[in-house]
């Protein structure tokens, strides 16, 4: 409990320095009522609606609603957040629509859905481009992101999708840190029939990494994809070594990494904007893959993440399978939203 | 990116000075915060809805104390509201009270963490003297065996041989049956990840229950889960009767407001959180730690352990007695700067400290730093001993010189002297503590010590 933080050093040093209400800790005990047993019961009813389809509440929200007022907003701003667009672009499009409301461009619920998804779909689409592999050869995709995010299986996923566009891949098991993690790149490989490089686990990256470049131009390949071991943005040193990474493939390859693709859970709330942020600062990157969309996750997160870094979604993953792997369509991406 | 929630609502108060209770009027805006701070850590909506209403329930009417802030006031009423929804108090020990062996099953979405909180796990539970036997029974995903046997081998822990072309459900009975004929007295059970929408593998997952009968079902989830957490705990909880919940991955900066959804949704405790890739880094959960980095309140009991690790025993004692005789001087002071150095530099600790952002901004970019603590040392090292025993001798003159010796000025010596007589009061108070209190007072030293 807060008061008994309050040890005697913090009210010295108050005493002392004249601080006092800079923390938000108390002297006093504020007397406190032990929370009634109805907590759970509340709001586990209130949880059990949640799986309504967004299009499904929005309707009930309007129906019967010839005007829309300001609380049809206020519960709009409601249903968008739970889809995970997050509070500042969900604010964001409640004042734009707020706006054209006081222009009385809106006259109806079939007008503001329609506004609402335009306005989704321009932030997706503002930098919504595919991923053209023929630029460079070999064309480099490094992929990145936290751990468990799906990076492997999309890598393995792409080495089958573009070889049987009959590209020549070639697969480099840069993640040496995770236990097993170069034996799952190697089965991916195999299901795909690409060659992987790989080094012993604990290994050095670049070690893999510049054997993997080296491999590539001396097999010709058209594609070289390069795993990554799951790291936390916020951890430095590892933030370090991707750098590290770039450097030596871009020593290897000229132009190398020509993709810099990040991995984000469909699931993951706003946290995906720290990532995408911090990941982007050190490693410069170029495209996301949306995964696990599959699940009841809709990944409304990456309308911001998109939107506010003008990173282009390429790829979505919609399972485990070597087929679940799509192009990033933002009009059918606004439209499973609702 | 997010300001703390406490910042905030001093800010918002500030044109409400001098109100003396909090009023439906008066504390929406800063409800509004709240709102506002809990969405931006992913509590999902529903439960961020009932439980401001909570707080205003709980707020409307209350008085103002006179040692608080109206914002003080509210953080308090929204820290302590949210530690009793996280099960504050309540027992969140794991529950191996059971013939053994006695089986853990570990369930949870893709990528959430679950092999390598069973490794954790398993060394984990060695540390507390049982014998664990993991088992790998996700035969789906590319190497997940080999995964779990890697970390067996790496913590020298026993794993079960399991084959990814047998069947799920009867390598864990099988499994359990070897644990019983080889004398572990634990198993924990390393399942896929799966969606909690496929019915397929949840049906799996009911029949290995039914196989193993778990004594702890623990749901494994990502801190950096959005809103979809409380459809995905919901949805184990509601198959499994899960009898417990893993946060993990918390060593990023994600704010972990997930297990608060999680926790709302299906009334189970948060045993267990994850803070790194390490085998060791698993910690038992502590709610109050998860709310404050919710608000925004830093890490302080984090720092407080830190301190306490520091302090040395011998001293704790000294001081100790001491305080019973009412004798704690300047010279116990000036120890007590010198365990504070041993903490780390200021810098490296501000970023656990509640309240710091918003002492930065008022200082203006003046860096708080360790040169203050230093003048307030040098002041007390040029007094002489005698002084320092019984700091009412010092008298003008002898303040003059300290000045001086200490490259300080009068001002600065007399506030020292002056708050010190103050702060002298309030160790009888302490004294009522007895030692566990006193080492309480040492871990408040961490974020209180700071002069600005
Ligand atoms: N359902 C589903 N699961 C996925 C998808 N992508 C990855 N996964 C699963 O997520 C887990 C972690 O994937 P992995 O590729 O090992 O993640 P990494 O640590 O980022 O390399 C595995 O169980 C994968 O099967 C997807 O699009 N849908
Ligand atoms: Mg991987």
């Amino acid at each position: 409990m807060i008061e008994e933080k309050k040890g005697f050093f913090r009210g010295l040093m108050d005493k002392l320095t004249g601080t006092e209400d800079i923390s938000v800790t108390q002297e006093k005990p504020v007397e406190v009522e032990e929370p009634g047993p109805g907590l759970f019961e509340r709001l586990k009813r209130g949880l059990s609606k949640t799986h309504d389809s967004l299009v499904g509440r929005i309707d009930t929200l309007l129906l019967g609603k010839k005007e829309i007022d300001a609380d049809t907003l206020e519960e709009l701003e409601e249903i968008l957040i739970t889809a995970d667009l997050g509070v500042s672009t969900t604010v964001d499009l409640i004042k734009t629509l707020e706006q054209k409301l006081k222009r009385n461009e809106l006259q109806d619920g079939e007008a503001l859905r329609a506004a609402l998804k335009g306005e989704i779909l321009s932030r997706i689409s503002r930098s919504a481009a595919p991923l053209d592999t023929g630029s460079a050869k070999p064309f480099v995709i490094m992929v990145i992101g936290v751990n468990g995010v799906g990076k492997t299986t999309t890598i393995g996923k792409l080495a089958a999708r573009y070889t049987a566009e009959g590209k020549k891949v070639l697969l480099a098991a840069g993640d040496t840190f995770r236990a097993a993690a170069a034996e799952q790149l190697q089965i991916w490989g195999e299901r795909a029939g690409v060659e992987v490089v790989r080094h012993q686990e604990g290994a050095d990256p670049s070690a893999v990494v510049f054997d993997g470049c080296k491999a590539a131009v001396a097999r010709d390949a058209d594609i070289l994809i390069i795993d990554t071991a799951g790291r936390l943005h916020t951890k430095v040193n590892l933030m370090e070594e991707l750098k590290k990474v770039r450097r030596v493939m871009g020593r290897e390859i000229p132009g190398a990494p020509h993709e810099t693709l990040l991995v984000l859970d469909a699931a993951t709330g706003q946290n995906a904007i720290s990532q995408a942020k911090i990941f982007k600062e050190t490693a410069d990157v170029t495209g996301i893959a949306l995964t696990k969309l599959d699940g009841t996750a809709k990944g409304g997160i990456v309308v911001a993440v998109s939107n506010e870094f003008g990173l282009p979604v390429r790829f979505i993953g919609v399972g485990e399978g070597v087929d679940d792997l799509r192009d990033f369509d933002p009009a059918e991406f606004v439209e499973a939203l609702f | 990116m997010f300001d703390a929630l406490s910042e905030k609502l001093d800010l918002v108060f500030k044109k409400l000075r001098g109100q003396g209770t909090l009023t439906e009027e008066n504390i929406k805006e800063a409800l509004r915060e709240v709102r506002l701070a809990l969405l931006e850590a992913d509590v999902n909506f529903k439960v961020v809805k009932d439980f401001v209403e909570r707080v205003r329930e709980r707020a409307v009417g209350t008085q103002v104390l006179q040692s608080l802030t109206p914002g003080q006031q509210v953080v308090k009423i929204v820290h302590d509201e949210l530690v009793a929804l996280m099960g504050g108090g309540e027992d969140n020990s794991l529950d191996l009270a059971a013939k053994p062996p006695v089986s853990i099953l570990m369930v949870g979405l893709q990528g959430a963490g679950k092999t390598t909180t069973c490794g954790k796990l398993a060394s984990w539970l060695k540390g507390q003297r049982r014998n664990p036997l993991l088992v790998p029974a996700d035969v789906y995903r590319p190497a997940a065996i080999e995964q779990l046997k890697t970390l067996g081998r790496q913590l020298s822990l026993p794993v079960y041989e399991s084959r990814a072309d047998q069947d799920p459900v009867d390598i864990c009975r099988e499994a359990l049956r070897h644990a019983d004929l080889n004398g572990y007295d634990t198993v924990i059970f390393d399942t896929a990840g799966r969606h909690q929408i496929d019915d397929f593998l949840m049906e799996e997952l009911a029949r290995i229950k039914a196989a193993v009968e778990p004594r702890e079902i623990l749901f494994v989830a990502d801190a950096m889960t959005g809103q979809e957490a409380v459809n995905v705990a919901s949805g184990f909880n509601d198959r499994l009767d899960i009898s417990g919940v893993v946060l993990t991955k918390l060593d990023g900066d994600a704010k972990g407001g997930a297990a608060l959804s999680i926790r709302a949704v299906t009334g189970k405790l948060v045993k267990f959180v994850g803070l790194g890739e390490k085998l060791d880094a698993l910690q038992v959960f502590h709610p109050d730690r998860l709310v404050s980095r919710i608000l925004g309140m830093g890490d302080v009991l984090t720092l407080v352990e830190k301190a306490q690790a520091t302090f040395d025993v011998k001293e704790a004692e000294r001081l100790q007695q001491k305080l019973k005789k009412s004798q704690f001087d300047l010279e116990d002071f000036r120890s007590q700067l010198q365990q504070f150095k041993k903490l780390g530099s200021i810098e490296s600790i501000m970023g656990m400290i509640p309240g710091m952002g918003k002492a930065m901004k008022q200082l203006q970019g003046a860096q708080p730093s360790e040169k203050e603590l230093k003048r307030v040392e040098a002041i007390i090292d040029s007094m002489t001993p005698s002084e320092r025993a019984d700091h009412a001798v010092i008298n003008g003159s002898r303040r003059l010189r300290i000045a001086k010796g200490s490259g300080t000025t009068v001002q600065e010596v007399n506030m020292l002297l002056k708050r010190f007589t103050e702060a002298q009061k309030m160790m009888k108070q302490l004294q009522k503590l007895g030692p566990k209190g006193l080492m309480r007072g040492m871990g408040g030293l961490g974020k209180g010590m700071l002069p600005f």
